[in-house]
């Protein structure tokens, strides 16, 4: 998809879209696979082309609401903690990839840390793709060795009297943090809620926080 | 009428279940992860093999298991898998932070083994 014929780029030029560096070797073999399998009619590339848009239909805000939802709604949020695929049904948010989600709760008392020592595993159905650094190995290593460090680069200083809980996830269960809810929110409605509810809080790397000229009056 | 507590308890004196469909562990045993190491694919992070911790949750429902799937055979047998619990200065013996602090993970049934 070039940018030829767009009327405001018409006029100067502009390097055309595309890759510019050769294929690696697993670019290569994904494209092997995928035209094989095609070609073998076991898969149709409109399958490919709709499983893109599932995961691109999948994002943050989605999680964000369901957070704000179990602040308001402590029945929802009990519902939540003890069965968090199940919660997140209720609201439409399927598990297209057939994984568990629990649901962890941050508290006065214990902070809430993902990380997936393996590879990239993440709650995908509810906060879409992991961000790049969730998927380096000095996360995924310094996570689970020095979690109060790592924390702290955040900017997330964890009292020696709270308990961190670092969660490694890697087979069948996907994890997500149900963070605390800010101070001073008590009249906030559930969409301002949920606009303090950003990725990082639920992977528990910050708190939510209120940030001033975020919500939207 | 009778309870269905009562009912319960009568049928679970008749029936006999299947090998493998009860699990064998509960919340608060003591486990230790075994040290395996198995040829293929598996997903025991080996920074935890020999650790001791706690069961901390059985997860309902059991899931195929992920050593056979593999290999592509996703209709496989089925395990039952535990949130566990281990103390991160029991996995890193000079761990600065919380004693309190830990390492929660799931592991399926075979790679435990009771302490």
């Amino acid at each position: 998809m070039g940018m030829q014929g767009h009327s405001r780029e018409a006029d100067h030029d502009h390097a055309e879209i595309s890759k510019s560096s050769p294929p690696q070797y697993y670019d290569i073999m994904e494209t092997a696979v995928r035209e094989l399998l095609i070609e073998k009619k076991m898969i149709e590339a409109d399958e490919i082309r709709r499983q893109l848009e599932v995961l691109d239909s999948r994002a943050p805000a989605l999680g964000a609401k369901i957070v704000a939802r179990a602040w308001v709604d402590p029945a929802f949020r009990a519902r939540l903690l003890a069965n968090g695929r199940a919660a997140c049904e209720e609201f439409g948010i399927s598990f297209y990839d057939d994984t568990q989600l629990i649901v962890l709760e941050n508290t006065e008392k214990v902070h809430n840390l993902i990380v997936c020592t393996l590879c990239s595993c993440y709650p995908r159905p509810v906060l879409g793709l992991p961000p790049d650094w969730y998927k380096l190995k000095p996360y995924r290593a310094r996570a689970v060795i020095e979690p109060r460090s790592i924390l702290a680069e955040f900017g997330t200083i964890i009292p020696d009297d709270v308990e961190v809980r670092v969660s490694d996830s890697t087979a069948m269960v996907r994890y997500l943090v149900l963070p605390r809810r800010p101070e001073g929110t008590e009249d906030f409605s559930e969409e301002e809620l949920a606009a303090t509810v950003t990725r990082d809080t639920m992977i528990g790397v910050v708190p939510a926080t209120v940030v001033v000229g975020r919500i939207q009056q | 009428m009778k309870q269905a507590t009562e009912i319960k308890n009568e049928i679970a004196a008749m029936v006999v279940t299947a090998w493998g469909e009860q699990p064998v562990f509960q919340a608060g045993d003591r486990i230790r992860i075994r040290t395996r190491s198995p040829i293929g694919h598996y997903r025991v992070p080996t920074y935890l093999r020999g650790k001791s911790g706690v069961v901390e949750q059985v997860i309902e429902p059991p899931a195929v298991d992920n050593e056979e799937e593999g290999y592509g055979r996703n209709a496989g047998k089925r395990l039952h898998y535990y949130r566990v619990a281990i103390p991160l200065n029991e996995i890193w013996l000079d761990y600065v932070g919380s004693p309190r602090d830990g390492l929660h993970i799931e592991v399926y049934e075979t790679w435990l083994e009771r302490i």
